[in-house]
């Protein structure tokens, strides 16, 4: 069991800079997450755009703020469980909670702050009759253990980088890769679709265009799929695995069944105090959730994260009097014994 | 001189809606949806207009002539589900007043 005082759910910019608030005040955060690295949209989506309003950032890349956020972080010393999705949450007779995600990792802590921006980000699946049966028995979403393809046959489908670089990837370890996508562009790095175009030359990769997977075949595990290429009879193509990689779609997820008050996929908060939900203990900030005048900038969770900790500062210490102060005064101590202040001025006597 | 243009847009569940669009706000087609509340908050526009995740996707159905489409979003619908076509990402579609009378429809939430 993970034992935190405050658990974030999101690692979004909200979420880690929440780990810094909450630091001041030496409570310790730990951040569960449904993407594989810390950042939310702004690493998963767009780690190459700028964001121009972030202040003091005339103009940053999305990823760079991430990089900028965790280095900020460090020193209070977060634990992440990331590459898993918080799925249920448990109210203790204590007030605190036991989160636990889809692959049973559990978490005790006092105070919960859903910093899930849109929701968590899940694969996008194409609209196949019988896909979600095959799931796990030869459809994956998501590569996580090459070696499961070593000497198997292999469908790829999608025409962006994840699907061109497995392709790839996979084409020295399954011993037949066929990359189905439904245009004869390809979206992705010059160099991958450079490099596909020549395994498929050497014989190494089928790729089929435009085309798409309509169906899939078998019993309990997928033994083919059903492929239509445009003009022709649909054929099928037998294989052991079905990989269809269309990007992340983010949802709500199961945090909609928490008992939250929502409204509009999104989680009502009072704002004029300290962003708490209908559940006392459970907060949302950033993104995720809503209030009237509510907005969706990244700032504006920064702003809701730092309210936020104070308020679960004093749920978590009801008899202790904490006097905010500014980190140019108190300077800021890790938890890793680092500390930061201001230098002190040489005193001279005057001659 | 009017800057709104009146356009129609059928929302997903089939209901049409004629509009009134400003032409000098630096609005696109997924903000006038939003605006309008004609897509449920969260569906639509999630990638916040940067042509990212398709879910301002729309069928054109009146003849209008509309911007060249962009390298972003024509790899974006070559990734995008439910695509003919007439395909368009609302986001990339800026309200100018030659957009008069627009007809689009919202492709279904992928």
């Amino acid at each position: 069991m993970i034992t935190t005082d405050i658990l974030i759910i999101g690692a979004g910019p909200t979420g880690l800079f929440t780990i810094f608030e909450a630091g001041l005040l030496k409570l310790k955060c730990h951040l569960i997450d449904a993407l594989p690295q810390p950042g939310g949209q702004c690493s998963e989506i767009y780690p190459k755009k700028p964001i121009y309003d972030i202040p003091a950032y005339p103009e940053i890349l999305a990823g760079d703020l991430t990089d900028k956020l965790l280095e900020q972080t460090k020193q209070f010393e977060p634990g992440f469980t990331l590459g898993e999705r918080a799925e249920t949450i448990d109210k203790q007779d204590d007030g605190t909670f036991i989160v636990t995600t889809n692959k049973g990792t559990k978490h005790h802590a006092k105070i919960v702050a859903i910093a899930g921006g849109l929701g968590s980000f899940e694969p996008r699946k194409p609209a196949i009759d019988n896909l979600i049966k095959f799931e796990d028995n030869g459809v994956e979403y998501i590569i996580k253990e090459p070696e499961l393809y070593r000497d198997k046959k292999v469908v790829i489908s999608g025409g962006g980088d994840s699907a061109l670089d497995w392709a790839i990837f996979l084409s020295d370890v399954a011993s037949e890769v066929t990359l189905i996508h439904r245009r004869n562009e390809f979206r992705g790095a010059l160099d991958s679709v450079e490099k596909a175009q020549e395994l498929k030359n050497l014989g190494k990769i089928n790729i089929i265009t435009p085309a798409e997977v309509k169906g899939i075949i078998g019993d309990d595990k997928v033994t083919g799929v059903v492929v239509e290429k445009k003009g022709e009879d649909a054929a099928i193509i037998d294989t052991d695995h079905f990989i269809p990689l269309f990007g992340l779609s983010p949802k709500l997820g199961p945090i909609a069944n928490w008992g939250l008050e929502i409204e509009k996929n999104a989680i009502k908060v009072n704002n004029a105090l300290d962003y708490q939900t209908n559940i006392p203990g459970i907060y949302a900030i950033g993104d995720v959730n809503t209030y009237p005048g509510k907005l969706k900038l990244i700032l504006c969770g920064f702003h809701e994260a730092t309210l936020m900790c104070q308020s679960a500062y004093k749920r978590i210490f009801p008899d202790k009097k904490y006097v905010m102060k500014y980190t140019t005064v108190g300077g800021v101590q890790g938890f890793d014994g680092t500390k930061k202040e201001a230098p002190k001025a040489v005193v001279k006597a005057i001659e | 001189m009017s800057v709104d243009i009146n356009i129609k847009i059928t929302d997903r569940n089939g209901e049409t809606h004629e509009i009134v669009a400003p032409t000098d706000m630096a609005m696109n087609l997924m903000e006038v949806v939003r605006s309008y509340e004609l897509a449920e908050e969260g569906t639509i526009g999630i990638c916040g207009g940067m042509a990212m995740c398709a879910s301002c996707q729309c069928y054109v159905k009146s003849d209008h002539e509309l911007p060249e489409m962009t390298d972003d979003e024509d790899a974006m619908l070559a990734e995008a589900f439910n695509v003919e076509d007439n395909s368009r990402l609302g986001c990339q579609i800026q309200m100018t007043p030659e957009l008069e009378g627009l007809e689009v429809e919202l492709a279904p939430e992928s």
